[in-house]
């Protein structure tokens, strides 16, 4: 970074430091607690209470700033310098950024994960700026022998009187000053914001659109040979014997050797996130499309383990069975739920169903692994690169301080690059190549080896007063886990709604084993959990007699005394009624074939209410032609630009789930490998989405996730009111849809 | 074997297995990253590159049918990124992670090529192959109008925030 700390000038207060700049300028370090964020560290592992940031100012008047937070295209790249060039008090066009290193001496929090980084950093980043500019104003007082409150500053420029400074010419002199206490600087007025809430493009775009290398699978270091790794079909499987000598004898390998790292000790992952350590053969060579061609003449027995017994056709029938058995365990009990059901004017009962999912990041998984000077240099896509440090140091028994990330940009995450298996495989076989490698997986090992989105099963039962109001709600959850565990991202919240709203609730769960590893996926268990509660809700809604969405705002308004929500009922109205407004709902139009659908949730702290509008033709053939988004999180979009492609690709995203995704086993393996079968939506399957704000005076919070869960019930709600007919399990491929 | 054809305006010659796919040897033998690689097997359209002038899925072709051919890579679209394409892209800020917009824009500038003023449903036609895993699709489909009319009347006006900084030197 060319710094040479001239003056070991480090703040008293420990919060800031500055260092003068070799050629001039400043740089100035942060670190201090969290704050705005209420809640921020308990939701989320990795949230920490301390961050960091990065300014480097020049004499040019260029501010560089470090964008600290992995890029996964959630545009954290953009947004958190442009928090920082705010209370700067610098123009947009006089800002750099550049992507930092993984560096836990330098930066806390550098994660990329559950719509975390505007609720943590909101506050934080701007107090950074801010001192920075407290500093530069009390550079050009001491000049100009006044008092810093005299002065003020407007686009890079301090201003006193008839004089003036730029940042650039004051660079040098502020490196001087020391750093006041971040926590009591003061930030701008909302009304004075300059860069905030500006539609800025994302930082990278000029090196996207010309192709430059950005990307994890770009990198390329001198002497670097390509790898690709099998692994057995069966999840878990190890190997037992290969015919590694045929397979060293095709053309441009160079290496193939077994990786195990099974019987490593102490590599159990040191966080929520667990990963497995590595089995399978590498190939290693000079090109990586021979080296990949030469798994053709692989031929493996495997110990096929435990797993090999697992299928969906399995899950299904157990699944059934447990339904009709005493559920395992209660979640959760409010009222007399059994005695309410029994007493009700009517009931309904409904059994719910969907499936796994992959993530299928368009960029496959890949890391390249350098081992040199006694220690580890990676780059790679990584959105935990904390915790896949951890558990790299102690699968590889090297200290973690050997080891160096490079946090590259990535081509999508939706949750998959929270786990680093890829990192660990291209670690171990640099180390027993003894070259500098790159492993690259097909799409075909990126959709068999994933953390899924796991499946389940929900048995609900539901009951109505004389007056159609919800009086008792069950739901019997049969998921997967052991014990008291469930398997990842394979829970339910205890309050999920319609919890606290109805008088009688009760949430049950049963599990069945599973050797399949999940993991989050965008909106994690509110992917799943909205499509359920959200369709039957409107089962409900039209077994009484009710406007499917009158029937939500009525439900939202008759949370029983004592109970606690587990979200604030008035704000999800009132982007019930937004979308309601903006949508025509009740009142457009809609000729025969076209109905809307309905459905809200609320996650990651975001309030998100949608209508879907489809059309189906007699013959079956389903067509989505809008959605309609009203969402609320808090007071202030930092990227406007950003934000609302965010919403349009979340609820795109949850139309591609619902349409026509499932990942399915057989024999313990996954069936599907491709983009044929395992398919993502297209533009011609894509509606326009149209996004409106409730602009509530809350704490900002983030925006990758939360506007994809009531996508999948909206769209199913809309083909009921066009056929009649509910969809009780994704995807809606699976039906016909046909109706006359 | 060795292969000749002419890469972004220049003569090059590549000593390659004839079967292996453009895409392979565009990458790493010849160090040009911007095509990308999503399945391989012609479904996602990352890979997309011009050969005379028609979008082609580089990870099916192999390198011996580019023989004699006129090859253009998102590297070669233009000298410094000033095709009404890549403009239209950066002012309507159509990425999201950005992994599939190099293919993106290549198909959409072929499309372009041969009809400078297409419809919504043209767009859908020319641009079904090109998947994009973040669905940026409503901005894809807004920044090609766009960039027909950037095409039209060359760079006077431009509507959108454009933010001139930001991005690393
Ligand atoms: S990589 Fe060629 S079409 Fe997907
Ligand atoms: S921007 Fe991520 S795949 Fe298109």
């Amino acid at each position: 970074m060319n710094a040479v700390d001239k003056t070991g000038n480090l703040s008293r207060r420990g919060f800031l430091h500055v260092t003068a700049l070799a050629g001039g300028g400043m740089l100035l370090g942060a670190r201090f607690s969290l704050d705005g964020a209420p809640g921020a560290a308990a939701a989320t592992a990795g949230a920490e209470t301390t961050l960091n940031a990065f300014i480097r100012l020049t004499p040019d008047g260029v501010a560089t700033i470090m964008a600290q937070n992995p890029e996964i295209g959630q545009g954290v790249k953009t947004m958190l310098p442009m928090l920082i060039a705010e209370e700067l008090d610098i123009p947009w066009s006089q800002v750099r950024v550049e992507q930092a290193d993984f560096d836990s001496t330098k930066y806390r929090g550098q994660m990329a994960g559950g719509s975390m980084a505007t609720p943590m950093h909101y506050q934080s980043m701007r107090r950074v700026g801010a001192a920075a500019r407290a500093m530069l104003v009390a550079a050009a007082a001491r000049q100009w022998k006044t008092k810093p409150e005299n002065c003020t500053t407007e686009a890079g420029v301090v201003h006193f009187k008839k004089k003036s400074l730029s940042y650039g010419e004051l660079a040098s002199a502020a490196a001087e000053i020391e750093p006041p206490n971040p926590r009591t600087v003061p930030l701008k007025d909302p009304a004075d914001f300059q860069i905030i809430g500006q539609e800025i493009p994302g930082v990278d775009n000029p090196k996207i659109v010309t192709g430059e290398p950005l990307f994890g699978i770009d990198v390329a270091v001198p002497g670097m040979k390509y790898a690709v790794f099998e692994k057995c079909r069966v999840h878990g499987g190890k190997v037992k014997t290969a015919n590694l000598d045929a397979v060293k004898a095709s053309p441009g390998v160079t290496d193939a050797f077994v990786v195990d790292a099974t019987a490593q000790a102490g590599s159990a992952a040191p966080s929520m996130f667990q990963v497995a350590p590595p089995n399978g053969i590498a190939i290693v060579g000079d090109s990586w499309w021979l080296v990949n061609e030469a798994r053709s003449k692989l031929e493996v027995t495997w110990d096929e383990g435990p797993t090999a017994s697992q299928s969906t056709a399995a899950f299904d029938r157990q699944a059934e069975e447990l339904s009709k058995q005493a559920p395992e365990q209660d979640l959760r009990n409010d009222g007399d739920a059994a005695g309410a059901l029994a007493s009700a004017a009517k009931t309904l009962e409904a059994a719910y169903q969907y499936p796994f999912l992959a993530h299928a990041p368009l960029e496959p998984q890949n890391t390249t692994a350098h081992f040199h000077d006694g220690g580890l240099e990676m780059w790679a896509p990584i959105q935990t690169p904390q915790f896949a440090r951890g558990d790299l140091a102690k699968t590889l028994g090297i200290p973690e301080d050997q080891i160096t990330i490079h946090l590259t940009r990535m081509g999508g995450g939706f949750g998959r690059r929270l786990y680093w298996d890829y990192m660990l495989e291209a670690a171990l076989i640099a180390r027993q190549a003894g070259v500098p490698v790159k492993l690259v997986w097909t799409r075909e090992d990126d959709t068999r080896f994933d953390f899924f989105r796991p499946g389940g099963y929900h048995y609900l039962k539901g009951g109505l007063d004389d007056s159609g109001n919800l009086v008792a709600w069950r739901d019997h959850f049969v998921s997967f886990g052991e014990g008291p565990r469930f398997a990842p991202s394979a829970e339910m919240a205890a309050n999920e709604f319609p919890q606290a709203f109805v008088p009688n609730f009760a949430l049950q769960a049963s599990k069945m084993p599973l050797g399949i590893p999940t993991g989050a996926l965008r909106a994690p268990t509110s992917n799943a959990i909205s499509f359920v509660v959200q369709s039957f809700i409107d089962e409900l809604a039209a077994e009484a007699g009710k406007d499917p969405l009158q029937f939500r705002l009525d439900l939202l308004d008759a949370a029983p005394d004592g109970m606690r929500p587990a979200f604030d009922a008035k704000r999800m109205k009132a982007v019930l009624e937004l979308v309601r407004d903006k949508s025509g709902w009740g009142t457009a139009d809609l000729p025969e074939g076209t109905g809307q659908g309905v459905a809200f949730h609320f996650s990651h702290r975001g309030y998100f209410a949608e209508v879907v509008q489809a059309t189906v033709s007699k013959e079956g053939e389903l067509g989505v032609d809008q959605i309609w988004v009203a969402g609320d999180v808090g007071r202030q979009l930092v990227n406007p630009s950003n934000a609302v492609n965010q919403v349009q690709g979340a609820a795109l995203d949850g139309l591609a789930q619902a349409l026509d995704q499932e990942i399915t086993f057989e024999g313990g393996r996954t069936k599907e490998s491709n983009f044929h079968n395992f398919k993502l939506l297209r533009i011609d399957q894509a509606p326009p989405v149209e996004v409106h704000w409730v602009m509530s005076d809350n704490q900002p919070t983030g925006l990758g996730e939360p506007a994809l869960p009531p996508v999948p019930p909206a769209l199913c709600n809309a083909i009921f009111a066009v056929t009649g007919k509910r969809i009780r399990s994704l995807p809606i491929s699976r039906h016909d849809l046909s109706w006359a | 074997m060795a292969i000749a054809f002419t890469l972004n305006g220049k003569s090059t010659t590549v000593e390659a297995p004839p079967e292996m796919p453009l895409l392979w040897v565009l990458r790493d033998e010849l160090d040009l990253k911007g095509t990308k690689f999503g399945c391989g097997r012609s479904f996602c359209g990352a890979c997309t590159v011009h050969v005379n002038g028609e979008p082609e899925r580089s990870c099916r072709m192999p390198v011996s049918r580019a023989e004699g051919k006129e090859i253009t890579t998102i590297e070669g679209l233009s000298e410094d990124g000033a095709h009404p394409v890549q403009v239209a892209w950066q002012e309507i800020d159509v990425p999201q992670c950005g992994y599939c917009q190099a293919g993106q824009i290549m198909s959409a500038s072929a499309l372009l090529a041969s009809n400078p003023q297409p419809t919504d449903g043209d767009i859908d036609e020319a641009m079904s192959g090109n998947i994009c895993r973040c669905a940026t699709y409503g901005r894809i489909r807004a920044a090609i109008h766009h960039a027909a009319k950037l095409a039209q009347a060359p760079p006077t006006s431009h509507e959108t925030a454009t933010g001139a900084g930001g991005s690393e030197a």
